[in-house]
């Protein structure tokens, strides 16, 4: 009887395995198969005006690069200062605590405050606010990483390099920095692989534009939103586009994904 | 340097305080005029932009009043919805309707707009009622279905990871759940919009969009982060634990039911109030499919609302008092995403302390 139970409980959990890796499947299937049809020369060279998604690969990848170049430093001063001189401090225990919580935060909720504190003053929809939610959603992931890995290193590095007389400046930076680099790099490719392919915060401040736009004070191309807007069109032929840009989408977020799994793999080494 | 890079530190340690502050302090602040005027009762309220005679409001209990005096643009709406019925059409932004999309249909989104105004501006003597209740409940509904969907197959994977699959067959699995747990969410919606939403009504009945699919969606969507998070749980469970019962003859459902749950109980915990707070924050998977109309779920099958997606579809259009609302939404859907990592981090703390 035992044995009986053991082997229907085992085979429940195969199954339940089965199911889920079946819709995972099948979602992948989905969308290389709806995909690779409309993934053609030319819509890598034309706007969305003319049915390409150009100016949409390109306005995603400045609004999420930008929101790295701004996000990353001050995120990573962030982690240093809680990791290095707050401590355990009351102050750097709240800030932790916060971003912990903004971290879990409901990104479409980061898209309702950056609306009100740029959108509203601007008074339409643009790159920069676009940007700024996404910087919002990458802060306390960078933070948190980087407060995690400077946590790993021994503190004998750091009583050494005090040792020998260097500021603690340059401890900090030649040292410590130095020995947990690989760590913080992989976080850094991982947060900003969530960035890339989030739409909920961009919704509503950068909007999406069918044009080429190069002035971030104007309504800004996204892939994701387009994706969003496309897909509901009655126009089978947009929807197949919004499956293409999908497609692209998933690659490039899964390619970061390899890489900073690629990075672990190797720092263990 | 030294103390140029101090300061520097702590001027960004500062920064990201007084960002991540002012998020919730932004919030509230815009959604003030809605809670002064709408008050706790929001949150049981399930009429949403009905227009109702003011002396009525004041006189009588709130309960009682029937909820007749239906707003003539929410009918609209609600038509809209159901011609676009697959293609969920009252998302489309104002900046993307130039693109393509059929003149009937941006005429109809101007109709609606106008009528708003029109029933706003000339009728002095009622007012506008919001309540939450239909998103709020909806919410709730979608993520409880999610739940019921996702635990038993994500403790299945995880189960079948660490303890039945071979090392060889699991590392690779591993990874692929970890990969899908990183597929931004939109393409789970763009899925189930197209996939798995007709599959459910063919099968089950009722509505491609629906509350049932939304809740099926969210499932499928947590479901790899969930695994991999309990899988990690697992994981901990000391191999001389479970060796000491296999050598007593235990078999292997009896070392995962009795030595393994009880182990890593508080990790597999965690992790499904983690899911279970990413989820209820989720837009884009459930927007394509929940349907966006301001009506309670009278069946399983039909298309209703939920918070980030109510957020997600109106914002563009709202001003004033209606976006006062939907802030007080977003205030409403913080707290609850609040509360849920205030648990999950308890439920995991409990687990390093013991």
């Amino acid at each position: 009887m035992r044995l009986i139970i053991n082997k229907v409980a085992i085979a429940l959990s195969t199954f339940m395995a089965i199911i889920g890796l079946v819709f995972l499947g099948w979602i992948l299937i989905t969308l290389v198969s709806k995909g690779i049809t409309s993934l053609t020369p030319y819509i890598f060279t034309h706007d969305l005006i003319d049915n390409g998604i150009r100016n949409l690969i390109w306005g995603q990848f400045v609004l999420s690069g930008l929101a790295a170049v701004i996000g990353i430093p001050i995120g990573i001063m962030a982690g240093i200062y809680l990791q290095e001189y707050g401590g355990h401090s009351k102050y750097s225990e709240f800030i932790r605590d916060l971003s912990d919580v903004m971290m879990s935060a409901p990104s479409i909720v980061i898209g309702t405050f950056i609306y009100a504190i740029i959108v509203v003053p601007m008074g339409h929809t643009n790159g920069w606010a676009g940007i700024a939610a996404l910087c919002v959603m990458l802060l306390p992931i960078v933070v948190r990483t980087t407060d995690d890995m400077l946590s790993l290193v021994p503190i004998e590095l750091r009583e050494a390099g005090i040792a020998i007389g260097a500021s603690k400046y340059h401890v900090t930076v030649n040292i410590i920095l130095k020995a947990a680099s690989s760590g913080i790099v992989t976080g850094l490719i991982l947060a900003f692989a969530r960035i890339v392919g989030e739409t909920a915060p961009l919704l509503y401040t950068s909007g999406s534009s069918i044009y080429m736009e190069t002035d971030l004070t104007q309504t800004f191309p996204s892939m994701t939103v387009s994706i969003y807007n496309l897909a509901t069109m009655p126009d089978a032929k947009l929807v197949s586009l919004a499956w293409g840009a999908a497609l692209v989408l998933t690659v490039v977020v899964l390619m970061l994904n390899i890489l900073g799994r690629f990075m672990i793999k190797r720092s263990n080494n | 340097m030294e103390k140029l890079f101090q300061y520097l530190a702590r001027a960004s340690a500062s920064f990201v305080l007084v960002i991540l502050l002012s998020t919730v302090i932004i919030l509230y602040i815009n959604a003030r005029p809605a809670i002064e005027e709408f008050g706790m009762h929001f949150i049981v309220d399930t009429r949403w932009a009905v227009d109702v005679p003011i002396e009525e409001v004041e006189s009588s209990d709130k309960s009682s009043i029937p909820a007749v005096t239906t707003d003539s643009d929410t009918p609209q709406n609600h038509n809209i919805s159901a011609i676009a019925s697959d293609v969920k059409f009252s998302s489309i932004n104002k900046q993307s309707a130039p693109l393509n999309i059929d003149d009937e249909f941006a005429d109809m989104d101007e109709e609606v707009f106008v009528n708003e105004e029109f029933s706003t501006s000339l009728e002095t003597n009622t007012k506008t009622v919001y309540g939450g209740a239909v998103p709020i409940i909806g919410s709730v509904f979608s993520i409880i279905i999610a739940m019921f969907f996702a635990v038993p197959v994500a403790l299945g994977i995880a189960v079948f990871l660490s303890e039945i699959a071979s090392e060889r067959l699991s590392k690779p699995t591993s990874v692929a759940i970890e990969l899908l747990a990183a597929i931004p969410s939109i393409i789970y919606g763009m899925w189930a919009l197209f996939y798995f939403g007709p599959l459910i009504s063919k099968y089950v009945g009722g509505h491609s969009v629906s509350l049932l699919v939304a809740g099926l969606v969210l499932g499928v969507m947590v479901i790899p982060f969930m695994a991999a998070l309990s899988r990690d749980a697992i994981n901990t469970t000391p191999d001389v634990l479970k060796e000491s019962a296999y050598s007593m003859g235990a078999t292997k459902f009896e070392v995962i039911k009795d030595i393994i749950f009880p182990y890593a109980k508080a990790g597999i915990v965690g992790s499904v109030i983690v899911s279970f707070g990413r989820g209820i924050g989720e837009t884009m998977a459930v927007a394509f499919v929940i349907g966006g109309v301001f009506e309670f779920a009278g069946n399983i099958t039909s298309p209703t609302n939920s918070i980030p997606v109510v957020l997600a579809n109106n914002f563009s259009e709202s001003s004033g008092m209606s976006m006062s609302v939907l802030y007080y939404l977003a205030l409403i859907l913080f707290v609850l995403s609040f509360t849920i990592i205030f648990l999950a981090k308890y439920f995991l703390l409990r687990r390093k302390a013991s």
